[in-house]
């Protein structure tokens, strides 16, 4: 007879045993992975259910790439000055019809009011279920979305490309032992937020590539491809760092591979939205539910560079957003995970206050970010950027994203923020009263 | 560590893998019997042959004909007309009919795309003049241009071709068609760049992708002001138009010189800087030579001064600055050999010329590979082009890296992918028929899998390695025949050092 201790051991034994298990016994890992999820998951249970199990918090990144235009999400119809800067593709106040188009209100927000395409993000707010925290920032803003995203991406603004927050966080926690499940990305390149110097996220645009062909031809090719793909390393190291780079990353395919596939094979309880981001939180709402050791999932959506024409796009985009968010949270509620999952939107910076000669907008600075969950404050968080008071036409940012991250790695990853994000942050108050 | 100097490689020095090497860098491999050929040619001669392919080989015919240039052009005046005519009357039916003719457009012009990334992938396969195409590739990563944003297929092939026309020729003519090309003004906006509305995609991409590099050398005002300097650049269908009514001609001051700029003033004061000769050969060595993951040691960053203060002496002409990274010393040095991942491209097309597998499997099946694997001709994933190196390589690219060899080698796709299987037959063994043919059976299995590792690696294979596939050999078949040969290829792709050259 097994106890929740038990489970509890056997599975911290097994996020710290898995590579090495996997990888000595290569012909096994299948049966390892189905065993020890056997041991650890009686039907029908709940990770956060069971005592004596910490660490089953899990964090969903959204980013929004191309710089998503913050004033025409969370838009200030209380402002003159925001109908004066943006005649063509301003947004009206509620119930107007100026632009064909009516924000819609937020509780207790005053002259502050949401895209009308963002009518299910509207009701999760209204039900206590997301947030948005306004003008985030960073000092002296660049201007190009790849600066600008690595400045996001590595949470500092010195330039250098080696690592990510996320990384940082999974290498500060991993000790030494990276887990190759601990980060999971969806899409064809890996954000560079989610590299650390040992822990390496898996990425994979579509899970049915994921596995090699060659078993197919003839099974006694199998035998020599594990030997050659889960050797992790060759002594004496024959050649460069890209090899050892190569080595590892091969190394957490193959011990990633089985176990993705029978995750998302299953159908979702509930029905997804058909657009690229509701595809992929589909995916990640199907890897939670299976019970994954994955901490942190990465998704994206690109698009939102409205240099020209921006109304049509922006509307379709956002309400693209707004539902596949609503339609993930559903999800985790009907997993009984909602308690689990903590969602994070952002974008690399929002879009400058006046319109631009081609009904868009160019690149700005400071823009909102959203959270998502049962474990969220809800409401508006921070103080909207004055439209007055502009550094060279963009918005002054009122609260610095790190601050945000610290947040969230404080309150609700229980990480030590000052490490990982090399620097004291002030954290943000994201989590509800007697939750942080 | 290499040498900061230029000097070239001692014609002593230049062997079969060195050969092999240079085919591999400067274009995308060759068979054994080629490799072989290059090397007959010694250092000298084989460069001529690749760098100055003009007068060396004759170029494949571009059989343009094969595209309609017309798919998206714009509406003719009783088009226009029609359209405001139904908007005016409130015509229904009629302006529904108009975005139904459009969406129809739309839908032929991305067969043609598609058409034409099939096309250009097969040039690349079957070129004489592997440099050609190579730095083409280089150009598109370049001046990244992505389908997706300008929908017309015609303007993306006049691009790509422009690229070819002056792959290895002047940089500085190059970037003067580029502020004139259709598919950049409209990618970069350029055609929205007008006097009193500005629009800096165009001037911003200019300094910092193009030119001069990321936060070098210029400023956010440089950016406001070049952009002033490009406004009435735009096109009218094909053509390049100067809409000299939307152009500002006042006085602009740009990287500290003032006057009444325009376009190309703004490229001779650009290109003036030294900093831009230093970037765009820290650009080809990370290409051609290193792409530097852990950054540059101090040799290196003076050896790529050195090429730049080459290019600056030719006034930006590429030839002599390529020809002699290819003949260096430095390019050939041990810590630059199977240092480079390949890209997507590179992989695919290396596969098929060096290990001569069928060349006419389906181009389909090898354009939506590169697509998976992150390399989508005409469709770089932002302006700043692929990022290269380590970028290509995570654990789901790595997979599709190993199925398309084997896709490839067999003609035999994974079920759930749309490449179409075939039976076109692949013959391994030219790979080895240089080979000794003496010796017992053990000793033949032992050489002919360590030849097939060494070509398809570059170095000598780890015994390991030797020992998987002899071990596998020997338990099927123990001979060394044409289905065991593509076995040990197909496991040699799935080897990590497969994916560097």
């Amino acid at each position: 007879m097994t106890t929740p201790q038990d489970h509890a051991y056997s599975r911290r034994l097994f996020m710290q045993q898995g590579v090495t298990l996997a990888s000595m016994a290569a012909t096994l890992p299948q049966f390892i992975q189905r065993s020890a999820a056997g041991m650890l998951m009686p039907e029908g249970s709940m990770l956060s259910s069971q005592a004596g199990v910490p660490e089953d918090q899990v964090l969903v990144i959204v980013q929004l790439g191309g710089g998503n235009d913050g004033l025409n999400t969370v838009v200030p119809y209380g402002s003159d000055i925001y109908y004066k800067a943006r005649p063509a593709i301003a947004i009206g106040a509620p119930g107007s019809s100026r632009n064909n188009a009516a924000a819609l209100s937020i509780d207790g927000a005053d002259g502050i009011g949401l895209h009308p395409a963002m009518s299910e993000f509207k009701e999760m707010m209204d039900d206590g279920n997301a947030a948005i925290i306004q003008g985030v920032g960073y000092p002296n803003p660049n201007r190009s979305h790849f600066t600008s995203m690595d400045i996001w991406h590595t949470a500092n603004n010195s330039g250098t490309r080696t690592n990510g927050w996320v990384g940082r966080y999974f290498d500060c926690t991993c000790k030494g032992t990276p887990d190759p499940e601990s980060g999971v990305s969806i899409g064809r390149e890996t954000p560079l937020a989610m590299v650390g110097d040992q822990q390496k996220p898996v990425s994979f645009e579509n899970e049915e590539f994921f596995k090699w062909q060659g078993q197919n031809l003839n099974s006694a090719l199998e035998d020599p491809y594990h030997r050659i793909t889960r050797s992790g390393s060759l002594e004496p190291v024959p050649s460069n760092n890209q090899m050892d780079f190569l080595m590892r990353t091969s190394l957490d395919a193959q011990l990633s591979s089985d176990r993705i596939r029978a995750a998302v094979a299953k159908r979702p309880l509930v029905n997804y939205p058909r657009n690229r981001l509701a595809q992929q939180l589909q995916t990640v709402g199907a890897m939670i539910r299976d019970q994954m050791r994955t901490r942190v999932y990465y998704v994206s959506l690109g698009g939102f560079d409205t240099h020209a024409g921006q109304v049509g796009t922006h509307q379709n985009l956002l309400g693209q957003v707004s539902a596949s968010l609503k339609a993930f949270h559903e999800d985790m509620k009907a997993q009984g995970n909602n308690g689990r999952v903590l969602t994070m939107v952002f974008s690399e910076f929002g879009r400058r206050v006046r319109q631009n000669g081609s009904s868009g907008t160019d690149h700005g600075t400071a823009a909102p970010m959203y959270l998502v969950g049962d474990m969220v404050r809800p409401g508006l968080h921070g103080v909207h950027p004055s439209l007055t008071d502009l550094d060279n036409g963009d918005l002054k940012f009122t609260l610095d994203f790190r601050r945000v991250y610290a947040g969230i790695l404080e309150q609700w990853l229980k990480a030590p923020s000052k490490e990982i994000l090399r620097g004291t942050y002030k954290p943000v108050n994201v989590l509800k009263d007697g939750l942080a | 560590m290499p040498t900061s100097s230029l000097k070239p490689l001692k014609q002593s020095e230049f062997d079969y893998w060195a050969a092999q090497h240079l085919l591999n860098r400067a274009g995308f491999g060759g068979t054994p019997d080629q490799v072989q050929a290059v090397l007959q040619m010694g250092l000298d001669g084989a460069i001529e042959y690749l760098v100055e392919y003009e007068e060396a080989v004759r170029p494949l015919p571009l059989d343009v004909d094969q595209f309609d240039s017309d798919i998206m052009r714009p509406a003719n005046n009783m088009e226009r007309q029609l359209g405001l005519q139904a908007r005016r009357n409130g015509d229904e039916r009629a302006l529904e009919q108009l975005r139904q003719q459009r969406q129809q457009r739309q839908r032929q012009d991305r067969r043609q795309i598609a058409q034409m990334q099939r096309w250009w992938l097969k040039r690349m396969i079957e070129t004489g003049r592997p440099l050609e195409e190579k730095m083409t590739l280089f150009w598109h990563g370049h001046f990244a241009t992505g389908y997706r944003t300008i929908e017309d297929s015609w303007h993306m092939l006049q691009q790509n071709n422009l690229f070819r026309t002056h792959a290895t020729g002047n940089f500085a003519d190059l970037v003067s068609w580029i502020i004139r090309d259709p598919a950049m003004l409209e990618y970069l906006d350029n055609n929205e760049n007008r006097k009193g509305s500005p629009n800096e995609n165009l001037a911003r991409e200019l300094m910092e992708l193009f030119c001069l590099g990321e936060g070098h050398d210029y400023t956010e005002s440089d950016i406001k002001e070049a952009a002033r300097s490009l406004t009435g650049y735009t096109f009218d269908d094909d053509e390049f138009v100067f809409n000299s009514n939307q152009h500002d001609d006042g006085m602009k001051r740009v990287l500290g010189k003032t006057g009444r700029f325009d376009g190309d003033d703004l490229l001779r004061i650009i290109l003036g800087r030294t900093s831009c000769s230093e970037f765009i050969c820290l650009k080809l060595y990370k290409f051609f030579v290193n792409d530097l993951p852990d950054g540059m040691d101090a040799n290196t960053r003076k050896f790529i001064q050195r090429l730049a203060a080459e290019f600056r002496k030719n006034q930006y002409h590429l030839k002599p600055v390529l020809a002699t990274l290819f003949k260096s010393e430095h390019f050939y040095d041990r810590a630059n050999r199977s240092a480079l991942i390949k890209s997507p491209i590179q992989l695919m097309v290396q596969t098929v010329r060096s290990l001569r597998t069928p060349s006419d499997r389906s181009m389909t099946a090898l354009v939506g590979a590169g697509d998976l694997m992150g390399q989508n001709l005409f469709q770089p994933p932002t302006v700043k082009g692929w990022d290269g190196g380590r970028a290509w390589i995570n654990t789901s690219t790595l997979f599709v890296r190993q199925n398309i060899v084997i896709y490839l080698l067999t003609g035999q796709g994974p079920e759930t992918m749309a490449w179409e299987s075939d039976n076109i037959p692949y013959d391994p063994m030219h790979l080895l028929e240089h080979l000794d043919q003496d010796g017992n059976g053990t000793d033949r299995i032992d050489a002919g899998v360590t030849y097939l590792l060494k070509f398809c690696l570059g170095t000598n294979p780890h015994p390991e390695r030797v020992e998987s596939l002899t071990t596998f050999v020997r338990s099927n078949g123990n001979r060394l025949g044409p289905d065991q040969a593509i076995a040990c290829l197909c496991l040699i792709a799935a080897m990590p050092e497969y994916q560097l050259c």
